[in-house]
């Protein structure tokens, strides 16, 4: 156990390092900015379709890291030195995971705050949007791991990263949007439900993928 | 410092779809050394990472009594983090005492790079703070690649030292190398050859 946390700081201090940590926020608040410039400075228009556009900017956000998150650490011999200590695949994935939520999730949702206000979100409906960050981030964080290992090493990973990503983030956009609703308080759970079922796929998926690489 | 042992029984690797070796069999006890030879692309780096369990044999079976240290072509240091803080990293990993770190810096002679980030350092220090890693880790059985690549004469001095203790202490060395390491009462397997 106390391997695990050794390996989530290792990943949370490196995501810090790297600078990883700050693009996906600049890259949120970026579109933030640019969305009224592109649709004019009509409130009720903005109030309406901006907690949308925060959805798809939180899944053109989570892209950007994820050529740092396996990828780097599979060239240099770390991950194989891992596995020659017996820790298996599947838990550095699994750490990554944890670690790659806390550098990703917490960020974008303090990020969505001022976001809110230049898209003229009310109160109620940035509530929703954060609830449904907090569920669906961890979801996002899975799925970027996933998509990291099964890129790594790839020519072009970062367009392939996109197009394997993005398809699959689709449930997630999709009862994202909807929560924003007052009466979509179900799509919280369909939210978290996909959470789940990305979580528990991501780490055993993202191990066979390095073993994969391997070969 | 009893019941160190790796025994390799009839492995066979396949890469690529071409069969790489077969029938290797060895079994090295406490203080053993055994140098794999063979021309290049004859699969000792393979049969390393087989026995790392990186590689699942095509044929037969690795058994391994204690903890593995691999030494390879990456250094698996991060290369932002200053040497010692790396080192360090690895050596908290293997629950190594804080000291081992500074032991193995000078068994390799790098301490006075130990504030250096990684990415600054030479390819031979790069090299001798990928070997002392392994000397930190503490591990019972070493796995070598081409340990001396890179390494210039003093270098390569310090490695057989460091080898010699390991077999004092009762470790286990398992190297691949082209050129002659300084190992004394060597056993080799040939591989690829004919």
């Amino acid at each position: 156990m106390s391997q695990l946390f050794t390996l989530i700081i290792r990943d949370v201090r490196l995501a810090f390092g790297r600078g990883g940590v700050w693009l996906p926020v600049i890259f949120f608040l970026l579109v933030a900015t640019l969305y009224p410039f592109g649709v004019g400075p009509d409130g009720p228009l903005l109030a309406k379709t901006g907690g949308g556009v925060l959805w798809i900017a939180a899944l053109l956000a989570s892209l950007l890291p994820i050529d740092r998150l396996i990828a780097p650490d599979a060239e240099a011999g770390i991950i194989d030195q891992f596995a020659v200590r017996g820790i298996s695949d599947e838990w550095i994935t699994g750490a990554r995971v944890i670690a790659h939520w806390l550098t990703f999730g917490p960020p974008l949702m303090f990020a969505a705050v001022p976001a809110a206000g230049l898209l003229r979100l009310s109160g109620d409906t940035l509530i929703r949007l954060e609830l449904g960050l907090l569920l669906g981030t961890p979801g996002l964080a899975a799925l970027s791991v996933m998509v990291a290992a099964l890129t790594a090493g790839l020519r072009g990973a970062g367009a392939l990263a996109g197009l394997l990503l993005l398809p699959l983030a689709i449930p997630l956009l999709i009862f994202g949007a909807g929560s924003l609703e007052p009466a979509g308080a179900s799509a919280f759970k369909l939210i978290a439900a996909c959470s789940m079922f990305l979580l528990a796929v991501a780490p055993f998926a993202a191990g066979a993928a390095i073993r994969a690489m391997r070969e | 410092m009893l019941g160190r042992q790796l025994i390799l029984e009839n492995i066979a690797c396949v890469r690529g779809g071409r069969l790489l070796f077969k029938d290797i069999n060895c079994a090295l006890g406490p203080g053993d050394a055994k140098l794999i030879r063979g021309p290049n692309g004859a699969g000792k780096s393979s049969l390393l990472r087989v026995i790392a369990g990186l590689l699942k044999p095509y044929a037969g079976a690795v058994a391994h009594q204690g903890t593995l240290a691999l030494a390879d072509e990456a250094h698996a240091l991060d290369p932002r983090l200053p040497l010692d803080k790396a080192l360090g990293f690895w050596a908290a990993i293997d629950g190594s005492e804080s000291d081992t770190v500074n032991e193995a810096m000078g068994a390799m002679r790098i301490s006075h790079l130990a504030s250096v980030p990684v990415r600054m350092l030479s390819t031979g220090q790069k090299k001798r703070a990928t070997l002392a890693r392994v000397i930190a880790s503490r591990a019972d059985i070493w796995l070598l690649d081409e340990p001396g690549n890179g390494l210039d004469k003093e270098s390569l001095t310090l490695l057989d030292a460091a080898m010699a203790i390991h077999r004092v202490r009762g470790g286990v060395i398992m190297a691949a190398s082209h050129q002659p390491l300084g190992l004394s009462d060597l056993k080799t397997i040939a591989i690829g050859e004919g």
